[in-house]
């Protein structure tokens, strides 16, 4: 068995709900933000973006500008090199536009000065000389031959005649003979769907405070959910040596995904090498619609055949997803994921990236899944009510399990889908009765997950109590899972270990806090490092008294001789051993260094009872309950906000959250007023049903638990609506206008 | 610009700043004052996360001019525990996780704070509206509405 295989096990600590360690600093103000920081000397910047959704930059002034009282340094594009990685090139390109801005918000140009007074006035003095082009921001329009195409030469190779070279990207997945399966079905319903982008929506603005000196070497205060590639894509955008740039990670305010991309960074950076002093760089909550995040847009087509007792014959997707003004691939996870949730004997999914003169996507929570399989799990219910069968009946019947091959290649070990559904059909929400207006939904959900890079070092201190060092930004309570594991592994008391999240210098790579991977991949590195610190004080022990190391075992915090010594020497406790170090061969230190896999996809089913007002369009969340398969909940109180955070943001999705594009191609709602996000008065309770089918590929069974929750709230609370006005909606979202719309068509 | 001075008090102490006219009082409070517990979400008064009282009152500290603030009494979160003690609804927040990232939590303990000085015991729904001016994007809130609940019903004696 490898020594990172799940082993049953009664856990004392893991599963507990002790308080979280960065609790108290964040309930009285204390804990430092990105904006929160301030350094000797700093400058405030500013950045100036495009006002044209796709401009040639024919010539920028910043003379008037520089000449400014208190301007210290400008920049523009003109001060970045051209890299030749093409990823590279386009992050440094999102970052500060090169030739072209090709979308509204992009920065032209950005300015440090000794007060942010300054900065703004100054940014009214650069003169950009703007040449409009024509643009597109809408995916099928971009697709088609003819289209404003926004960068040229980008186009995948393989673009089949009659598309616009805008499309970079294509994917084909599934397996099976799709005709065959179609001929067998009863009934066959195609439809098509469109979803509008959205925004993580992070309260935290982005925020970053650089500091370059003169000898070359750097230091950046960042909110990032991953300090090391944001080192890795500054270092190389600004020309610098890994090593002489620290990046420490703040307290982050949420990211969700849209902090594990750089948007200004560089540019802060470069701006502090040009004036030779700090400087700190703040989005406005405008700056963060139009210029970070989004989600990828969506236009998808989705055709299923079932028989009458509710088999899925085939299946097949058509997803075409928007990035924005770069080439993006997250329409691949679409694809993936689209019939993850099926054993289906003939599946076909296929993708398509196409640009617009948007933003550049960034993830968001399971990216690019809670499209594809809205689209899809509409038209299983579709297909349900047209058989008058059960939804969860259906899904059951047709559900992925052990064994399974599933619909994008691998073939499924064990996984806890059929135990979700089986808990959601026995719940008494299930049973509920309705009333006018009103109508219940569900979904299934699917979210891959991560494992990674990962490297955690654990120091035994001489008084007892033990420090993690781990690398990964802490966004929903990792520290406490983390302290949680390694105190369930030394066998000490979780209050006696202190977890941080290190900087760049002080630790070995660890790759972004994404793919739902912290609490499994750190978790597993956590697992190891304490048994290495466990080793290393047996052999303390044994040392200590005269025995050989492999005639010591570990035992609720303590070495104990075993074997033919057992009973010989009162057990020596963590403590008592580590008060000793010194004098047994010094420090007692414990690592691990992993790129992780078995990280173990994650499958959930949200249900959910909505009522419309047939006047207004309005919908209301009246119930909703969430399962899902946590493998082992570590701190279940955290693994429920993560379900119930994810399912409120996937309500937002449904309802309410777009990205609204003028002709002129300009974001018409770049604010928290008309961008909305649910509110505390719009929702219910959100009930949690954790289940624990434990990981094969973890110590303890974790499963990665953050993603997978958003996934199926735009299906479950469409399939709500359309079942409560008797109107199959198709696009999301569902606000009251739109809404409104189909039930008066429906007459 | 020329600056003005001001003079109020803070969490219950004197404190004196000067500021341009035009500098909200949240940027008074961050940069003059170093009070950075209160956060700036928007700038527009929609996410609620710089909550702060000004006598007595809720308000985004976003909207209201530095200016504004003289001879009154402002209660930030940096005031809300005394000393060591945490308030019971800072206790509750962490004893029942009702937050996450932390970067809303601030305002929504003011502005929670805030309500239940005037309604000790709020329905649920009174709370929801109450509190629907903060933006919380980690939570979908249920946690929050329970610690509220929890730490009120601790007030009351309950």
């Amino acid at each position: 068995m490898a020594l990172d295989a799940y082993q049953k096990r009664e856990f004392k600590q893991v599963g507990t709900r002790p308080n979280r360690p960065d609790g108290v600093d964040k309930v009285t103000g204390r804990a430092m933000y990105g904006a929160d920081a301030t350094a000797p000397g700093m400058l405030h910047a500013k950045v100036l973006r495009s006002p044209h959704a796709h401009a040639r930059i024919v010539a920028i002034d910043t003379s008037a500008a520089e000449a400014l009282p208190g301007v210290k340094a400008i920049v523009t594009a003109a001060d970045f090199g051209v890299p030749e990685d093409a990823f590279l090139l386009d992050v440094q390109d999102h970052c500060m536009a090169r030739e072209k801005a090709l979308y509204d918000g992009h920065a032209v140009a950005a300015v440090a000065a000794t007060s942010l007074a300054a900065a703004k006035a100054a940014l009214n003095l650069i003169k950009v000389d703007y040449e409009v082009l024509p643009h597109v921001t809408d995916v099928d329009e971009a697709m088609k031959p003819g289209a404003p195409v926004v960068q040229a030469g980008r186009a995948f190779e393989n673009v089949p005649a009659g598309m616009s070279e805008n499309v970079t990207h294509h994917c084909e997945f599934g397996h099976g003979d799709l005709d065959a399966g179609f001929a067998k079905a009863d009934h066959i319903i195609e439809r098509s769907f469109r979803t509008a982008a959205t925004h993580q929506g992070y309260i935290e603005p982005n925020a970053c405070l650089a500091s370059v000196t003169s000898d070359g070497r750097a230091d950046l205060w960042v909110c990032t959910q991953g300090q090391f590639f944001y080192r890795t894509l500054c270092a190389a955008i600004l020309g610098m040596e890994a090593s002489q740039l620290r990046v420490t990670a703040s307290e982050i305010g949420g990211g969700f995904g849209g902090k594990t991309m750089v948007y200004m960074e560089p540019v802060a950076l470069a701006l502090s090498k040009k004036a030779g002093r700090p400087v700190k760089l703040v989005l406005t909550r405008d700056e963060v619609f139009r210029a970070t995040g989004p989600t990828v847009s969506s236009s998808m087509d989705v055709k299923i055949g079932m028989t009458k007792d509710g088999r899925i014959t085939a299946a097949q997707a058509r997803l075409r997803y928007s990035g924005g003004a770069f080439h993006c691939g997250t329409v691949d996870f679409g694809a993936q994921a689209a019939f993850a949730a099926y054993d289906l004997e003939a599946v076909q999914t296929l993708g398509w990236n196409a640009m617009t003169n948007r933003p550049k996507e960034s993830a968001y929570r399971a990216p690019g899944a809670p499209l594809s399989i809205y689209a899809v799990e509409s038209v299983v219910d579709e297909l349900c009510q047209h058989f008058g069968l059960d939804p969860l009946a259906v899904r059951l019947k047709n559900a992925a399990d052990k064994g399974t091959k599933s619909s994008y290649g691998p073939t499924f070990d064990q996984i806890g889908l059929k135990a979700t559904l089986e808990a959601a059909k026995a719940h008494p929400h299930y049973a509920a009765p309705l009333g006018p207006n009103q109508g219940r939904g569900l979904s299934c959900g699917f979210w891959f997950n991560f494992g990674g890079n990962t490297c955690v070092s654990l120091s035994v201190n001489t008084d007892g109590t033990v420090g993690v060092t781990e690398g990964n930004p802490d966004i929903g309570g990792s520290r406490a899972s983390i302290s949680l594991m390694a105190a369930e592994e030394l066998g000490i008391p979780y209050d006696k270990i202190r977890t941080i999240v290190a900087d760049t210098s002080s630790l070995g790579y660890n790759d972004v806090t994404d793919g739902s991977r912290v609490t499994f991949a750190v978790g597993l590195a956590t697992i190891k490092a304490a048994r290495d610190a466990v080793q290393k004080m047996c052999s303390r022990a044994a040392k200590i008294w005269g025995i050989d190391e492999d005639a010591v075992e570990w035992v609720d915090g303590a070495a104990v001789p075993a074997g033919p010594n057992a009973g010989k020497f009162p057990p020596m406790t963590l403590a008592e051993i580590a008060a000793v170090s010194a004098e047994t061969g010094g420090p007692i230190c414990g690592h691990h260094e992993v790129n992780a896999d078995g990280a173990g996809v994650s499958f959930g089913v949200h249900l959910c009872d909505i009522e419309v007002d047939p006047e207004t369009g309005a919908t209301k969340v009246l119930r909703y309950t969430v399962f899902q398969d946590a493998g082992k909940a570590v701190h279940p109180s955290y693994v429920e906000g993560q379900m119930q955070g994810g399912a409120v943001q996937g309500i937002g999705w449904a309802l309410n959250e777009e990205y609204i594009y003028g002709a002129d191609g300009k974001l018409q709602n770049p604010g928290f007023l008309d961008y909305r996000i649910p509110v505390a008065s719009d929702l219910p309770m959100i009930d949690t049903v954790i289940l624990e089918i434990p990981n094969p590929g973890h110590p303890y069974g974790v499963r990665g638990v953050g993603e997978t929750g958003i996934v199926p709230p735009l299906a479950a609370i469409s399939n709500a609506v359309s079942r409560a006005v008797g109107v199959r909606m198709t696009e999301l979202p569902m606000s009251p206008p739109k809404l409104l719309k189909a039930i008066e068509a429906k007459g | 610009m020329k600056t003005i001075q001001v003079s109020t008090t803070i969490n219950g102490d004197p404190a004196e700043f000067i500021c341009t006219p035009d500098e909200t009082l949240l940027d008074v409070l961050r940069n003059r004052l170093g009070l950075t517990g209160s956060k700036e979400g928007c700038g527009t008064g929609d996410c609620g996360a710089c909550s702060v009282t000004v006598n007595g009152r809720l308000v985004c500290s976003c909207l209201v001019l530095g200016a504004e603030a003289e001879g009154a009494e402002i209660s930030t979160i940096e005031g809300m525990a005394e000393g060591e003690t945490l308030h019971p609804l800072q206790r509750a927040f962490i004893e029942h996780a009702a937050l996450q990232c932390g970067v809303c939590t601030p305002g929504i303990l003011v502005a929670a704070k805030s309500l239940l000085e005037k309604n000790p015991d709020p329905t649920d729904e009174e709370l929801r509206y109450w509190l629907a001016g903060n933006l919380c994007r980690c939570t979908g809130y249920d946690k929050i509405i329970r610690a509220v609940q929890v730490a009120a019903a601790e007030m009351r004696g309950a």
